[in-house]
């Protein structure tokens, strides 16, 4: 077996300035990895040069396309990669209305992706988001609704169905819970949770929450000034963490 | 003194030249919107600064000029802009369709068919069919170079999930030759048949957008819809009640003080034919 996503050495630089650097890992068909560090650590740059959404300086990320063949994304095309985005990935922003359409309904948010690889029958798409919304738990009824009258809470919900109805392999998740009352992340965390695992997603979480990272993740990256300081079994970190910063972390959160 | 004020047909000869050029190449792409370095016109946007400065680029000295707006020849602007090219080119006009060489349109497409002896030019005020879900220029530049048009069907989608079918009436998106997704500017859906396989060149101008796009003769242009919802025109239950067609595009008029209302031809051309009234 050969991993889903591959970063080499990966590295985004600003001048002098530092996103992140000299990062390796495979992520593995069905894995959740998180990546945990406070703001400004290199985490969400990190997963934004994973992702495709910016160039990296330096490095490598190569994915594993449905016909297994291992492209590096710079060596795609602009047109396979954007494919690639919104049918074998999923982004999950921590502002959901980075995510939706917010000027059109939740229907539509959810079709949009079956729309865009050329569904062009109205009741399957009807039919397919009804069905997602079911299992993000919004009510069929509110799918004519715009996201706008949805709460904070609903919201990511939606983003998620409308990211998974192409049954991607593997999503980025930008502090998925963020922002959100704790009642609210605690249903959210149980429903990715749930959904990651009856549909054998990969993941890459990012999140300055290890609550987060032991809820969601087998895997999990510590990041700090935009270097990986350490990387292991989840478990295995919040048990026993090796470098000084990851003790601090686990011992001021997980206390609680 | 016999010194013209303007040159021909009002723009200079270079800039009809650079215009000329950005129209080969919207015909040379079918629905591809080539920009040009639109000029100021001495007349408000509103009154089709596009379409006036394509037909000036396209007219020659025996052409015969039509110009309507919204089906009719007398209205304030379809009067304007035909004084405008009398007295800048002194080309002849007609209210005929067949009789015209170019037609400049504002919201409609004649009824009578057109042929391969004529061009047909378009006011545009929005060519950008995906600026309903992206307003962002680059964004769209990119959608419609890789082809990324899955966004005009949530336009339907909502369409139908708000009213039960597609209820676009105007300015209804298109997919030229197969390729270009566009926007035939707003005429009613009625007319958007009458833009596929056509005889005659479609030239599109947008003047504040600074766009032209074209459909050349014989081009298919295919009218966006869904399997289980097809794309449909509007009908009437009643014909013309001045001359009984059931072919044409009506309007609801007031016919007197006492509100009385009637379903006439939009095409006032169209319809005096039909009376035998020309
Ligand atoms: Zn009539």
């Amino acid at each position: 077996m050969s991993p889903l996503l591959a970063a080499e050495t990966l590295g985004k630089f600003y001048g002098a300035r530092v996103g992140c650097r000299d990062v390796s890992f495979d992520l593995w068909p069905g894995e959740v990895l998180a990546i945990v560090g406070e703001s400004g650590s290199g985490k969400t740059t990190l997963l934004r040069c994973l992702s495709g959404h910016i160039p990296a300086s330096s490095g490598k990320v190569r994915y594993r396309t449905r016909d297994g063949r291992m492209v590096a994304l710079d060596e795609m095309s602009e047109a396979e990669r954007r494919m690639l985005m919104r049918t074998d990935w999923g982004f999950v922003h921590q502002d959901a209305r980075d995510g939706l359409r917010m000027g059109v309904s939740a229907g539509a948010n959810v079709g949009e992706r079956m729309m865009a690889v050329g569904e062009r029958h109205y009741g399957r798409i009807r039919a397919a988001a009804v069905d997602w919304l079911r299992r993000v738990e919004i009510s069929e009824d509110r799918i004519d609704d715009s996201p706008w009258s949805y709460s904070g809470g609903m919201r990511q919900r939606l983003q998620i169905a409308r990211n998974l109805v192409t049954s991607p392999r593997l999503v980025f998740m930008d502090e998925p819970t963020g922002g959100l009352d704790v009642s609210v992340q605690a249903r959210l965390l149980d429903l990715i949770r749930g959904l990651v695992r009856r549909l054998d997603l990969a993941a890459v979480v990012v999140t300055h929450d290890l609550a987060v990272a032991r809820l969601l993740s087998s895997r999990m990256m510590v990041m700090q000034q935009g270097q990986v300081i350490e990387q292991g079994l989840t478990d295995q970190i919040l048990e026993d963490p090796q470098a000084p910063y990851t003790q601090l972390l686990v011992s001021s959160v997980l206390q609680v | 003194m016999n010194v013209p004020a303007y040159n021909f047909a009002y723009l200079n000869e270079q800039t009809k030249r650079m215009i000329r050029r950005a129209i080969l190449k919207a015909i040379a792409v079918p629905g591809y919107q080539a920009p040009f370095a639109s000029r100021e016109m001495p007349m408000p946007y509103g009154w089709g600064t596009g379409g006036v400065q394509v037909t000036a680029s396209v007219l020659t000295p025996e052409d015969t000029l039509k110009v309507i707006d919204q089906g009719a020849d007398d209205t304030t602007n379809a009067v304007s802009i035909r004084k405008f090219f009398v007295r800048t080119a002194g080309v002849a006009t007609t209210g005929k369709t067949e009789e015209a060489s170019v037609i400049q349109t504002r919201h409609r497409i004649p009824e009578t068919p057109l042929t391969e002896d004529q061009i047909l030019v378009f006011q545009v005020p929005i060519p950008e069919p995906l600026r309903f879900l992206e307003p962002r220029e680059t964004e769209t530049r990119t959608m419609h170079a890789l082809e990324e048009y899955g966004v005009m069907h949530v336009k339907l989608y909502e369409d139908i999930a708000q009213y039960g079918e597609i209820a676009t009436t105007y300015a209804y998106p298109a997919r030229v030759a197969e390729r270009y997704v566009f926007d035939p500017s707003p005429i009613p859906k009625f007319d958007n048949p009458k833009l596929d396989d056509c005889p005659a060149l479609q030239l599109f101008g947008a003047g504040r957008e600074k766009r032209i796009y074209a459909v050349p003769p014989y081009t298919s242009v295919r009218s966006l819809d869904f399997e289980d919802h097809p794309f449909e025109v509007q009908r009437w239950d009643q014909p013309c009640a001045l001359c009984g067609t059931r072919e044409s595009f009506l309007d609801e008029i007031v016919m007197d003080d006492r509100g009385t209302r009637m379903f006439v031809c939009s095409d006032t051309d169209f319809c005096a034919r039909n009376r035998g009234e020309r």
